[in-house]
């Protein structure tokens, strides 16, 4: 939450800093703040395992909640879902400790940056790939809680969608301990926060959404359920799989297999479409290019013009 | 340790007190009744509440509990946490009280390595999930308030929400103050659904005087007509054995 006016603020590092921890002895140096988040700040350092994600916490009981998560979620990992784990230590200033841990650095572009380079044609095949990685946590027993865009980036070759910061990760039946408001089933009025399968599906639903145009739209104060349902069905990014967020939205999923099969059916439906797009896509940036050059070929010839007359005019 | 009950005050406020006791003296009294304070102090974007924040902490420093100064928008999410942040600090407080039992001296979680602390944190994060929560909320309803009060309102439907996708039981009231003719009104009297709060709110006329300590004292009772009913109480900590 950015405009907390709380005593309680975020620990900060110069680039450079050497962490040594506690009980490991181990030594990272700070290269940069990675995220501020509601519960904590992520550094990128250096460590024993070359780069590395430190994450210290704003309070410590929710930094060993959450190593407790990374622990028993590396038993699920196959291929890895989350961040590995390397290590969990303190460190300790003269006024406080606090605790950290240090994890897999994991490099990519963060998902919407990567909608906006790349087009949205890019967005359903993600949406497949998360659904994927989903079914296998929830068939683990556990539910991501807090999934949003900022916990998602884009590895590169092959393109792969991966989980940033897993730390709300959430056993099912439990009630989801955090949550951002815009992918949250209880702010819109669909449902409770109870950590289900459902309600991650209803996150992935909402991150389509807010996909489409880059940012979120406002709940407001009537019948914000209507209006969102509206918006979706039309949009035209959103139209061709409306069907699929809107039956994710009312928890018609049980499981994450079941709405990747059915958007599955829906892409299939729809290729020709989206193709046209593309090309459009691709034509209307060629044409922006041709314009701007010819801008740039119009300014220098106005200036040589200028300068041929002033040196016409005052020199000789 | 059994599952327990856990009680906490919260108030929700914009301002200083200017009536009655002394807020932080009775917040004291209830930490000492094993009823935890929190305050979430409220303002809005062309508003500050200078003198207010330092009240506001204190309260919470006295109660034994957690203290956040949010601008409006942000209230219902902030209200999640705190309650839920002093929940896990409760609870770990006697955690480190029976781990001091257990191992002397003064050793608390922070003193045990990383990985001891591990599964002791796995104890507080269950419990938190399963224990039986008792929140009293106390709405600051003085004149500055009145606009806010809808948001408010919202915010609580939202800790509904939030609380009964746990496990464990909830009971909430909730308490206006100032009261008609006394320093504080009840609104709503123990239930485990907040969702009826729309009328009570809309009857409110909000009043100039703001008697934070005395309304603190007026919520601290509403646990007294639950406590009759329990028989055994969990030393001085604030989780009791629950007997129903």
């Amino acid at each position: 939450m950015a405009k907390q006016l709380s005593k309680t603020q975020p620990i900060r590092f110069m680039p450079g800093s050497i962490i040594v921890g506690k009980w490991h002895q181990k030594h990272y140096q700070i290269i940069r703040p990675l995220g501020y988040g509601a519960r904590g700040t992520v550094f990128l350092a250096y460590g024993e395992h070359g780069r590395v994600a430190l994450k210290f916490g704003f309070d410590n009981a929710g930094v060993i909640s959450e190593v407790n998560v990374l622990n028993k979620f590396s038993k699920v990992q196959g291929e890895s879902l989350g961040p590995s784990l390397y290590d969990v230590d303190d460190w300790v200033t003269k006024q406080k400790v606090y605790a950290f841990y240090a994890m897999e650095y994991i490099h990519g572009l963060p998902l919407l940056e990567c909608i906006r380079v790349r087009g949205f044609e890019w967005m359903p095949i993600f949406v497949l790939q998360l659904l994927k990685d989903l079914g296998r946590l929830h068939e683990a027993g556990w539910v991501f809680g807090d999934l949003k865009p900022d916990n998602l980036v884009v590895t590169s070759s092959p393109l792969q969608i991966r989980w940033l910061d897993v730390g709300g990760t959430t056993q099912i039946g439990r009630s989801i301990k955090e949550y951002t408001e815009f992918f949250d089933r209880g702010y819109w009025g669909f449902g409770i926060r109870k950590a289900e399968p459902s309600y991650d599906l209803f996150a992935v639903a909402m991150i389509f959404v807010n996909a489409a145009d880059g940012c979120r739209i406002e709940k407001g104060q009537d019948s914000p359920k209507a209006k969102l349902i509206r918006y979706i069905q039309s949009h035209q990014k959103l139209a061709p799989y409306a069907d699929v967020i809107v039956q994710a939205l009312h928890g018609e999923f049980s499981t994450a297999e079941q709405m990747r099969k059915v958007l599955l059916e829906k892409i299939d439906e729809t290729p020709s479409r989206v193709q046209r797009i593309s090309k459009d896509r691709v034509a209307k940036r060629k044409s922006k290019r041709k314009v701007e050059w010819k801008g740039a070929l119009l300014l220098v010839s106005v200036v040589l013009l200028v300068y041929t007359l002033y040196v016409a005019l005052f020199i000789m | 340790m059994k599952k327990g009950r856990l009680k906490q005050i919260l108030l929700i406020t914009d301002g200083c007190s200017n009536q009655g006791e002394d807020p932080s003296a009775i917040a004291a009294l209830a930490r000492e009744q094993g009823v935890a304070v929190n305050v979430i102090g409220v303002v809005s974007e062309d508003q500050t509440m200078d003198g207010g924040i330092q009240e506001v902490e204190d309260i919470a420093l006295a109660g034994g509990g957690i203290s956040q100064i949010v601008h409006i928008q942000q209230l219902s999410q902030t209200v999640q946490m705190v309650t839920r942040q002093a929940m896990t600090q409760t609870i770990q407080g006697v955690i480190n009280q029976e781990l001091q039992q257990i191992l002397g001296d003064s050793q608390s979680m922070d003193d045990l390595s990383p990985e001891k602390r591990g599964p002791v944190m796995d104890v507080v994060d269950e419990l938190s999930e399963t224990v039986n929560l008792e929140v009293c909320i106390l709405v600051d309803t003085s004149a500055s308030m009145e606009k806010k009060l809808p948001t408010v309102h919202e915010a609580l439907l939202d800790l509904s929400i939030s609380f009964n996708s746990r496990m464990g039981s909830n009971q909430f009231c909730l308490y206006a103050f100032p009261g008609k003719h006394k320093p504080t009104d009840q609104l709503l009297s123990w239930t485990p659904q907040i969702d009826s709060i729309s009328h009570a709110f809309s009857k409110l006329a909000s009043r100039g005087i703001t008697p934070t300590g005395p309304a603190l004292k007026g919520a601290l009772k509403s646990f007294d007509k639950r406590l009759r009913r329990d028989l055994a109480t969990y030393g001085e900590a604030a989780i009791e054995d629950a007997t129903d």
